[in-house]
């Protein structure tokens, strides 16, 4: 023991075990679940609403895997779309996850390929904006070894949280009332996650370029507008970083 | 085709998406002007997400105080910045949601 150990505080170093990383991601999606659950009810009654068959509606809940895709997947089963406008249709939908791959791909590089492939399949909305907050704040340099085990915490429990809620929904199904404005639950979700991430005059302009361009093209067909808005954003907020650096 | 295939294509699809730079990492090295963008990703696609979900509920344009959703949102924006707490901004949106209806 060095002599300048008595001096120090007497809290324990922190742990950045792969268990302790695992409960601390599971912990830090929970909050979110609180808006997640609502919206897996309601996708649950649209599907059945939709004419799905219940067996397909669940299992399309770990097969997708993608909030607003499967209403979207819902929505185009009541029209009778043909089956490879459906497909096309979810491709452009989740085409921003291809932003959240990249985003992430820094930070998972090292790892073999079977965690890549699991940690792929739990890039949802959520657990990546849960783990990247945590991955980029202040203190990212801290746990960086094992944090991929915190990527899996969020995964797994939203992954969860999200089985369970459409279960609950298909099950219910006309049951729950149909005034209850659930389908709010996503947007203010969102809103919790994203505005305390807002901190720089660089990020208020990537928001504010987003929304506004998000809103003029919200008429766009297959979400192209939201993809759009999303580019904007980033590109504007990227620009105006550099303008503040240079 | 049957529903079930449709589902395993959208899904393999949705999963390639997901994987695509994650599994090329390492293997080509992504311009300066790219990793600067990244930041940006989470804060611009959310919010692209969220706007028209107030402003366009179902798709038309409701700037007014009758728009509960708006009033809602903004109201849980106002609380997630001073805040910064996800449960009290989830809360709070309902609770005022609940109070304009």
């Amino acid at each position: 023991m060095d002599a300048t150990a008595p001096t120090r505080p007497q809290t324990a170093a922190p742990d950045h075990s792969p268990a302790a990383e695992l409960w601390a991601g599971v912990r830090g999606l929970a909050p979110l679940l609180v808006g997640v659950a609502p919206f897996g009810v309601i996708y649950g009654v649209v599907a059945i609403a939709s004419g799905i068959p219940a067996p397909a509606a669940m299992a399309m809940s770990s097969i997708l895997f993608a909030g607003s895709a499967q209403f979207l997947l819902a929505q185009l089963f009541a029209l009778g779309a043909p089956g490879l406008v459906m497909v096309a249709s979810i491709a452009l939908v989740n085409l921003r996850h291809a932003l959240y791959s990249a985003s992430m791909a820094p930070h998972l590089g090292h790892l073999p390929r079977r965690w890549k492939v699991v940690l792929a399949y739990l890039l949802t909305d959520e657990a990546y904006a849960s783990a990247i907050l945590r991955f980029s704040g202040q203190r990212a340099s801290r746990g960086a070894a094992n944090r991929h085990w915190y990527l899996l915490g969020t995964g797994l429990s939203l992954w969860l949280g999200w089985q369970i809620s459409t279960a609950i929904g298909i099950l219910l199904g006309a049951q729950i009332p149909k005034d209850l404005p659930l389908d709010f639950a996503l947007p203010v979700t969102f809103i919790a996650i994203t505005v305390p991430m807002i901190r720089s005059r660089a990020a208020v302009a990537a928001a504010a370029v987003a929304a506004g361009v998000a809103l003029l093209c919200a008429g766009w067909p297959y979400k192209l507008g939201m993809m759009a808005a999303s580019l904007a954003g980033i590109a504007v907020g990227s620009l105006a970083a550099r303008g503040r650096t240079a | 085709m049957s529903f079930w295939l449709v589902m395993v294509l959208a899904g393999a699809v949705t999963f390639a998406t997901r994987l695509s730079f994650i599994a090329a990492e390492g293997r080509f090295e992504a311009p300066r002007w790219f990793r600067a963008m990244l930041p940006f990703v989470p804060i611009a696609t959310l919010t692209a997400l969220v706007a028209p979900e107030l402003a366009r509920p179902g798709g038309a344009w409701d700037v007014s105080v009758r728009n509960g959703r708006l009033v809602a949102g903004c109201a849980a924006i106002a609380i997630a910045a001073i805040s910064r707490n996800v449960l009290l901004t989830i809360a709070g949106g309902f609770a005022v949601l609940w109070l304009v209806h």
